[in-house]
């Protein structure tokens, strides 16, 4: 069983949805982003102590025709290219300072 | 003991808002009456005062005007505000109005330094400045904004004669009693003369394109804000005020029309106007 992983929102950026778009906002540069619909999700849910793959079994799954390991490995791969980018917070371990998050 | 030198002011008000600048040159107050002429004149109580300290060129003994760095750094520390770049170096504090300015003796500098205070100011209040030229026709104001060569300054020139081109550079937009008034500003493109000191509803903002015809065509709530967002000025790397200024432009998306316009540079594109509400 592969290590669990845990998703938090970066609290250096704005997030702010216009019609069907979520936008974020990097206050270091007002670079600006548009989620797609399951990157939004993946930033909707990430409250720093639900794991990924319990995400991806409530959220994912029922919305989109795919098997749930196939669906966990494009989540993490989406999770960790929006980690890169530094809009998530990606571990190993649930986030201690994940209270407001929730 | 040789007694202090006389301090001269220059009250410059630009959207409303009078900044005085205190200073021992005279020269220097003649070379911004120059450079800001519409939008001078005296005030009794100014809204902020600036000292200035004229730092010659060739000083080489002060670090932050180094006269080669052209990074802009707006930093906020506690309830005052550093703003920095090669040439000049001002701090500001908002509460009390007070700040000082010591910069290189060119209205570049100057003109930066007001250029940054009103992003900061607009942003707690609604407001922006936006890379954009704007004209008033018929008591309305329309914004053009769009990357460079795109037409800004080009469509302000087509303008007709009984309209008033209120800058070809630099807009100013204010959120008055929930309502968006675009302002004329000193801060000229190329033109290079300062625009009409003069104020209007904000009717509609236009992502400038050119082409073979004319014609507006709207935008989607995301694209508005993505077109506000890419053309608003802006420094400050500070969470709050960015979140802030964000917010300022969904806002203004929201109220007022943002739309595409492709044009052809001649006079006709202004018949648009007429027919679009």
């Amino acid at each position: 069983m592969s290590t669990p992983l845990f998703l938090l929102r970066s609290d250096n950026v704005a997030a702010r949805r216009i019609g069907d778009e979520l936008m974020i906002m990097f206050a270091r540069d007002s670079s600006l982003f548009s989620l797609n619909e399951t990157a939004a999700l993946l930033w909707d849910a990430a409250d720093g102590r639900t794991p990924l793959a319990e995400i991806v079994a409530r959220e994912l799954c029922p919305r989109y025709d795919v098997d749930a390991a196939t669906a966990l490995r494009d989540a993490t791969e989406l999770a960790l290219g929006l980690a890169e980018r530094g809009i998530l917070q990606v571990g190993e371990r649930p986030f201690a300072d994940a209270g407001d998050a929730a | 003991m040789s007694s202090p030198a006389p301090l001269h002011h220059l009250d410059i008000g630009i959207g409303g808002i009078q900044v005085r600048l205190r200073t021992t040159s005279p020269e220097f107050i003649a070379l911004m009456q120059a450079r800001f002429r519409g939008f001078t004149g005296h005030v009794d109580a100014p809204d902020h005062v600036f000292d200035v300290e004229i730092v010659p060129v060739d000083y080489v003994e002060d670090e932050a005007l180094d006269g080669i760095s052209t990074e802009v750094r707006v930093l906020r520390d506690g309830p005052r505000w550093r703003l920095l770049c090669g040439d000049f170096d001002a701090t500001w504090t908002p509460g009390t109005g007070r700040g000082t300015v010591r910069l290189h003796p060119s209205p570049y500098s100057l003109d930066s330094v007001l250029r940054i205070l009103h992003t900061v100011l607009l942003a707690g209040q609604g407001g922006m400045l936006m890379h954009a030229s704007s004209v008033m026709l018929d008591g309305r104001a329309y914004l053009f904004t769009g990357v460079s060569e795109s037409g800004k300054t080009t469509i302000s020139r087509l303008a007709p004669p009984d309209a008033h081109v209120l800058t070809d550079e630099m807009s100013f937009i204010r959120l008055e009693y929930g309502a968006y008034y675009a302002y004329g500003t000193p801060f000229a493109g190329e033109l290079a003369t300062p625009g009409e000191n003069l104020r209007a509803p904000l009717a509609a903002i236009h992502l400038l394109a050119k082409g073979p015809d004319n014609r507006i065509e709207p935008m989607g709530p995301a694209e508005a804000v993505r077109t506000v967002m890419a053309n608003v000025l802006y420094f400050a790397r500070d969470d709050a005020l960015t979140a802030q200024v964000f917010d300022n432009a969904i806002a203004l998306a929201a109220a007022v029309p943002v739309r595409r316009l492709t044009f052809f540079p001649d006079a006709r594109v202004w018949d648009l106007f007429g027919t679009t509400p």
